[in-house]
């Protein structure tokens, strides 16, 4: 019962660091541009279908793709902020949302006429596989795709502190007047912080590839995961979106576990609300301003 | 217009309805915008009217026209408890949008799962007799039947949300929008008028949505509660012209056709995928470079043309 309980959760455990990239990606967005990216899930799929693409091409793990999904992922950030999105930053919410929600639509659009509705399975050795620690089994791929995801996320927070256009984005998020006013080129800084906040979602759809089977409708799924756990976490609150997503991988674990698989989203619904009611702007966040 | 409709043939009927469905959840949708509220949850209204008319209709025995209202009372208690924990804890902006979204989501997934009302098998209404049907009691009948009753809840809507945004409320609501903080301190009651507006709106959304389960014959809770109709419900007011009256009906007039256009042409030349792509596409040019939406465009155009 123990061993079963500590299998569920190591297991939650591994899924929420993974889920904690993608979340990464929203909350820097919003952070810096306050922009919500409702397009969030279809930018993790398309992440995905690259994971699958290079694996069934050229065998390799799919944790060694994230790199270079993540690559393709920011040119398509960078190119979108560039060429829409920046027009976009200071409309109202429910324009940008329709925005979002078209560039949504076009992509699963794109996703079901080039590879249909059905499900790409990725098939390995590994899929079978786990690593035995005590009583613990950690499942192969979540392990590894884990493990690739805390190194993004290392990286990721090393070049935002020490970088000199990391701190130019953090400069924009804190100040944007005073950033505009000491020399930062906010438009050039707000397409590599879309770069990389989709970046993030690519490399996170190319590491659960091999773990969830890949759909274009998974797409709406990732996008409301990484929505609670940014909110839960607090928006723009990089803290928070990885001890969020520790926390939402958890608890879907456990709500699988304790009620059923089909209502494993309850629980951290159910979090969102009572996050949202005891400290409304998240348990990382800051008030707005 | 109502009138030309036993001059349509049922294509138009059946396409006419489906627009003057979306006309009447943007009405609905848009009412809630007055007041600053971006609901992007209005599917649990919608559901939840849905629902609770087919059940107590179905299972209950009860007339149809008693569910209905048992159905708007159920939304409108839901859409009130929404706003109240939103403005009691002071959750605002992109917070509140996404709270909507929450409890949209959570009800889904409890709906999902209740065997009593089908879970994700659906709920199925008996098929009603064309001959010995009377749509008046029943509520349910051809297209002609759906497509005048939408017309005429339309109608209704849009002149009750005229009347009410003339009112103190409408006042209270578009201060609300405007400044909160500064409606708060001239003494607007912005909880309650908050809780109002929501209520009013999700019991309207209730009604739309329990005519439109009787539409349908059967309800799912991933296509009448979940995301996707939430989503679909909103774009046409947005797209119309948000904050003008008749920007949703204009709107629904405009993405309806489209919707259904793009899914033939989609079906025509055997392209999966083809019609979101399209809908996508023209939304995004419309959004682009019509920022107020289409109706404010018009009214400035003829303004410009008569002057």
């Amino acid at each position: 019962m123990t061993a079963l309980y500590l299998n569920v959760i190591s297991g939650g455990i591994l899924i929420g660091v993974v889920y904690a990239l993608i979340a990464l990606g929203l909350t820097i967005i919003f952070g810096v541009m306050r922009v919500v990216n409702f397009a969030h899930g279809e930018m993790v799929v398309i992440g995905m279908y690259i994971g699958y693409g290079l694996w069934s091409a050229f065998k390799l793990p799919p944790w060694m793709l994230a790199p270079v999904a993540a690559a393709l992922l920011f040119a398509l950030g960078y190119a979108l902020q560039l060429g829409i999105v920046n027009a976009f930053i200071d409309r109202p919410q429910h324009a940008q949302f329709v925005l979002f929600i078209s560039f949504a639509l076009m992509i699963t659009g794109l996703h079901l006429a080039l590879f249909g509705p059905d499900s790409w399975p990725i098939q390995m050795v590994e899929s079978m596989q786990s690593y035995t620690i005590g009583p613990v089994r950690l499942d192969v791929l979540r392990s590894q795709a884990a493990l690739m995801a805390l190194l993004l996320i290392i990286g990721l927070m090393l070049f935002l502190r020490f970088s000199t256009l990391g701190r130019s984005i953090r400069a924009a998020a804190d100040n944007l007047i005073g950033a505009q006013v000491i020399g930062i080129r906010v438009r050039k800084v707000y397409a590599v912080t879309a770069g990389i906040g989709m970046a993030c979602a690519g490399a996170a759809g190319a590491l659960i590839a091999p773990i969830f089977d890949t759909q274009p409708f998974l797409a709406t799924d990732f996008t409301l995961i990484a929505f609670i756990i940014v909110i839960v976490g607090g928006l723009g609150s990089l803290t928070g979106a990885l001890l969020g997503g520790v926390l939402i991988g958890l608890s879907e674990a456990l709500a699988a576990l304790m009620i059923s698989p089909a209502l494993k989203t309850t629980f951290s619904y159910a979090l969102l609300v009572l996050v949202l009611l005891l400290r409304p702007n998240g348990l990382f966040g800051e008030p707005e301003r | 217009m109502a009138a030309a409709g036993p001059l349509l043939d049922s294509f138009w009927q059946s396409l006419l309805t489906l627009v003057f469905f979306y006309a009447f959840m943007g009405l609905t949708w848009n009412l809630m915008m007055s007041a600053g509220l971006l609901s992007l949850g209005h599917g649990l209204f919608l559901g939840l009217g849905a629902y609770a008319t087919a059940v107590f209709t179905a299972t209950g025995g009860l007339s149809p026209w008693i569910s209905i209202l048992i159905g708007a009372a159920i939304s409108a208690v839901a859409g009130s408890a929404i706003a109240w924990i939103g403005g009691r804890f002071s959750v605002r902006g992109v917070q509140f949008a996404l709270l909507t979204i929450a409890f949209a989501e959570l009800a889904r997934v409890l709906f999902d799962n209740w065997d009593f009302v089908g879970s994700t098998g659906g709920f199925f209404l008996k098929a009603i007799n064309p001959d010995t049907n009377r749509p008046l009691l029943t509520l349910r009948g051809g297209t002609l039947f759906f497509y005048l009753a939408f017309v005429l809840i339309t109608a209704g809507a849009y002149f009750l949300i005229r009347a009410l945004m003339a009112s103190r409320w409408g006042y209270r609501w578009r201060g609300i929008n405007e400044d909160e903080d500064a409606a708060r301190a001239l003494g607007v009651p912005a909880l309650r008028s908050k809780v109002l507006v929501v209520a009013i709106s999700a019991g309207l959304a209730g009604v739309g949505g329990g005519l439109f389960g009787f539409l349908q014959g059967s309800l799912f809770p991933d296509s009448i509660m979940g995301l996707r109709i939430s989503i679909e419900v909103l774009i046409a007011p947005i797209i119309g012209g948000v904050g003008s009256l008749f920007g949703p009906i204009v709107g629904a007039f405009f993405v309806v056709p489209l919707m259904e256009g793009s899914n033939v042409l989609g079906q025509r030349m055997g392209f999966y995928g083809l019609n979101t792509m399209i809908y996508g596409a023209v939304i995004l040019g419309v959004i682009a470079f019509l920022p107020d939406g289409i109706w404010p465009r018009i009214v400035r155009f003829v303004a410009a043309r008569r002057s």
